[in-house]
């Protein structure tokens, strides 16, 4: 199913983005990292600042309900609803997050913003196997 | 204070995801779908992100010490090594099939789509099962060192 390319609305979202994590970084002095910060709900806590992460999620959680209120619609998305497929992702995205030490945002943004090489390597490694998956899924196997 | 800025760090960030189209995973997989129906939108996503993140960066470590806390906490891994290459590999295969990173997925919760309500428990599942690897690691070495005192 095709989606409308959107260069405005995509580039103002990202920019909210990049403004959040300098945030972060200007009061907090931490990266804006969405895996690190869901891993600092976990133990061990020493230094990690648990009730912090958990105010950032909790704005990350009101911010679908503050959309609906200003735009008076929900926000409008295709979510896969096969159990499978869905589980098996979720545990791949969190255990490989938190293994290679960031996501999209803590490498793909937060990174690049640092000039960080580790970074680099792995948000091309995730992109090539990103890539690859959706190659799979979508034109050898079908959908 | 410092709740109050994460509070809306965190809100802020939940609505770029939105109004960037980020949180719809439909569109995620269709930029990865460069054989098919390929829409580049996230490339503006990150370009405005990096950008503004590069140059206010700057801006915060010209600073001796964040606003709020006693010193910057920056990432101290340095290596490039098979666990950043394996993380990031099974991390992608993961983001490819769902559509979903650990961002979307959590601010897309209160929307309570199926996949989501499935997504969310197995991926924190999956970031406790490092966090205990860590531990477990943590404490053996303790365990040898002691082992090694005695």
């Amino acid at each position: 199913m095709v989606t409308e390319f959107t260069p405005l609305a995509s580039t103002i979202g990202g920019m909210l983005i990049g403004i959040s994590a300098v945030m972060l970084m200007l009061f907090n002095g931490r990266i804006a990292g969405i895996s690190g910060i869901l891993g600092r709900l976990f133990p061990p806590y020493h230094g990690a600042d648990p009730g912090g992460a958990a105010s950032f999620v909790i704005g990350l959680l009101v911010a679908p309900l503050f959309y609906t209120a200003v735009m008076g619609t929900p926000f409008a998305q295709t979510v896969s609803d096969n159990v499978g497929l869905m589980t098996a992702a979720g545990l791949l995205v969190g255990f490989g997050a938190a293994y290679g030490g960031g996501c999209t945002s803590g490498h793909g943004v937060c990174g690049f913003a640092r000039l960080s090489l580790r970074s680099l390597i792995a948000t091309a490694i995730f992109m090539g196997t990103g890539f690859a998956t959706v190659f799979v899924m979508r034109h050898l196997v079908g959908d | 204070m410092r709740v109050v800025i994460n509070v809306l760090a965190g809100l802020i960030f939940g609505l770029g995801l939105l109004i960037s189209g980020m949180a719809n995973p439909l569109k995620v997989q269709n930029f990865l779908d460069l054989a098919g129906s390929f829409d580049p939108s996230l490339i503006c996503v990150m370009l405005g992100a990096v950008v503004v993140t590069f140059l206010g960066y700057r801006l915060a470590f010209s600073r001796p010490r964040p606003v709020l806390v006693e010193r910057f906490s920056l990432p101290a891994a340095k290596k490039i090594d098979g666990k950043l290459a394996l993380g990031a590999a099974l991390f992608g295969v993961g983001w490819g099939l769902s559509g979903f990173c650990p961002g979307p997925a959590i601010t897309s919760l209160p929307l309570l789509a199926k996949g989501t309500l499935l997504f969310v428990p197995a991926m924190l599942i999956g970031i406790g099962l490092v966090r205990l690897l860590i531990q477990t690691r943590l404490s053996s070495k303790a365990v040898s060192a002691s082992a090694t005192e005695a």
